[in-house]
């Protein structure tokens, strides 16, 4: 038994190595990534060079994209969206599905090629199946066909769909889909239209 | 009740399947109908012709063609030169993308001003690009070539290196990165199927089809321009053109499209 341990260290000793390596290695990988990426672009009208900046969400995840990520990792990420969840000021979760209809067609907002005195869109069919009329939606989303329909309207479930809007990585940390609230692409007002295209009984998500 | 529901949704879902089907096929026919407006010829065609005069006749303040250019395969050789490359080249100690290498030539051998062929290195309309021209040529004559690019020299191996690392990178105020939008198989964004180009199969598809005339906008379009305008819908800054991200993204594309037969130019949406 004792003489099986010892002949397991050398072993053990390697795997450790070669993990501390990988450490050392990927530290190294995000340096010389942000060095190139800070030499290979130029500032394009509102896309500034502080676009290339990452938050502590952006780097973790970047750091983990590759691998599964590690649950203190996420509880972390979590932690810091949850931290940056506003609720509406006056408590109205609810807007005008028309508007929300409108934002979630419109695809947009902060390219360089966007005028920046309109407002943003949110284009959430460029992910997600909303309206059973439009069928021009993609799929790197789920579908929310029937949104409110389903789920109905407490107000717990109101809360957890504007807190998915507002920060999508609060519960699901290095999601896909963009931080609407929190990195102020989306107004309280455009968010309160896109709460009324999921759950109004009128909106035509739910026909 | 649950049945019927669940029924009611098959429906509804095959009747959206037959729909999108339609929406795609009547795209790809709209595509069709405009290939036959020009015959069998493609429009891409016209940039290769282009591309191919520019290649032979002697130009810029040295007055010389393009024969002393080396893509790889030695001076003038263009057959083939495209499915090599990116690539280590020893005389500009670089690692260079084709159109990167391209402006080395024109402005080494032929004297050209760099900032002025970089002003119209995409065209635009009445605009046309130089750039674009002879990256259709040369591109045209690797058609039926397999890729089979080399990262042997760590030069070339650290560009592939910075390439999958960048692809990876979430930055700005959507948090997008390359990964995003291309990290898994069987996505859509609206209609538009986005390759995986993380594996052989999305990588071949993606990388062997460009260049390509696009149909919306009447240009041809190269992997310059290509990977610029995703960094646009990424919101990020201007890509500079022939930078080390974009040749090290191009090598990470073409490394991962290995085996695959070139077919571009081709006519996109
Ligand atoms: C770039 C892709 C992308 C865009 C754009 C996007 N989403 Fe999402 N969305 C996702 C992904 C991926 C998920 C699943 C992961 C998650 O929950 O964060 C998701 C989840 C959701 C959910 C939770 C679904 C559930 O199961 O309860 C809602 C609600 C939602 N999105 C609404 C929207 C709305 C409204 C917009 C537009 C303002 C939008 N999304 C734009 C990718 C996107
Ligand atoms: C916000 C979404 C988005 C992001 C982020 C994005 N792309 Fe794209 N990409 C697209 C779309 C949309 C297309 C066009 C598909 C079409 O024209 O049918 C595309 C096409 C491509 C193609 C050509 C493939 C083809 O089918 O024609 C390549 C190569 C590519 N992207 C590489 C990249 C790389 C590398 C990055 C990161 C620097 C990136 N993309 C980031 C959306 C994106």
């Amino acid at each position: 038994m004792r003489n099986m341990n010892l002949r397991k260290l050398p072993f053990l000793a390697l795997v450790l190595g070669v993990l501390l390596h990988f450490e050392v290695v990927a530290d190294g990988m995000r340096d010389t990534v942000v060095a190139a990426m800070e030499a290979s672009f130029e500032a394009k009208k509102q896309a500034t060079m502080d676009r290339l900046d990452q938050d502590e969400t952006q780097t973790l995840c970047t750091q983990h994209a590759a691998g599964i990520l590690p649950s203190a990792v996420a509880e972390r990420i979590m932690t810091l969206n949850r931290a940056t969840i506003r609720p509406p000021p006056d408590g109205q979760y609810l807007g005008d599905w028309k508007g929300g209809e409108l934002i979630a067609q419109t695809g947009t907002g902060f390219q360089s090629s966007d005028d920046p005195t309109k407002p943003a869109g949110g284009n959430c069919y460029a992910c997600h199946e909303l309206s059973g009329s439009e069928i021009a939606f993609g799929t790197i989303g789920p579908s929310l066909r029937y949104y409110g329909k389903v789920r109905g309207t407490s107000p717990t479930t109101l809360a957890a769909a504007w807190a998915k809007l507002y920060n999508s990585n609060a519960h699901m940390p290095c999601s896909n889909m963009p931080r609407f609230g929190h990195r102020g692409i989306l107004t309280d007002q455009q968010l309160k239209d896109l709460m009324a295209l999921l759950f109004d009984p009128a909106s035509p998500v739910n026909q | 009740m649950k049945s019927i529901y669940g029924c009611i949704r098959g429906l509804l879902l095959a009747a959206c399947c037959v729909t999108l089907a339609w929406a795609q096929s009547s795209t790809e026919e709209a595509i069709a109908e405009y290939r036959a407006m020009f015959g069998d010829e493609n429009p891409a065609e016209l940039w290769q012709i282009r591309g191919e005069e520019l290649w032979t006749t002697p130009r810029g303040p040295k007055n010389v063609a393009l024969a002393g250019c080396d893509l790889g395969l030695g001076a003038g050789i263009v057959t083939g030169a495209y499915a090599q490359l990116p690539r280590w080249f020893e005389d500009t100690q670089r690692v260079q993308d084709l159109e990167s290498r391209l402006v080395s030539c024109l402005t080494d051998l032929q004297g050209l001003d760099e900032a002025e062929l970089l002003k119209s290195r995409f065209g635009d309309g009445a605009k046309k690009s130089d750039l674009e021209a002879l990256t259709a040529y040369i591109v045209a004559a690797s058609r039926g070539h397999t890729m089979s690019v080399s990262i042997a020299h760590p030069a070339a191996q650290a560009a592939y290196d910075l390439g999958h690392g960048v692809f990876y990178y979430r930055a700005g105020p959507h948090d997008f990165s390359c990964a995003t939008c291309h990290g898994e198989s069987g996505k859509r964004i609206r209609l538009q199927v986005l390759p995986k180009l993380l594996d052989p199969v999305g990588a071949r598809y993606a990388y062997t089809s460009w260049p390509g005339y696009r149909v919306s906008q009447g240009e041809l379009r190269t992997m310059e321009w290509r990977l610029q305008d995703c960094f646009r819908q990424q919101r990020l800054p201007q890509l500079r053109y022939g930078s080390e991200v974009a040749i090290g993204l191009t090598m990470f594309l073409a490394k991962n499209a290995e085996g695959g037969i070139m077919t571009a130019p081709n006519i996109t949406r």
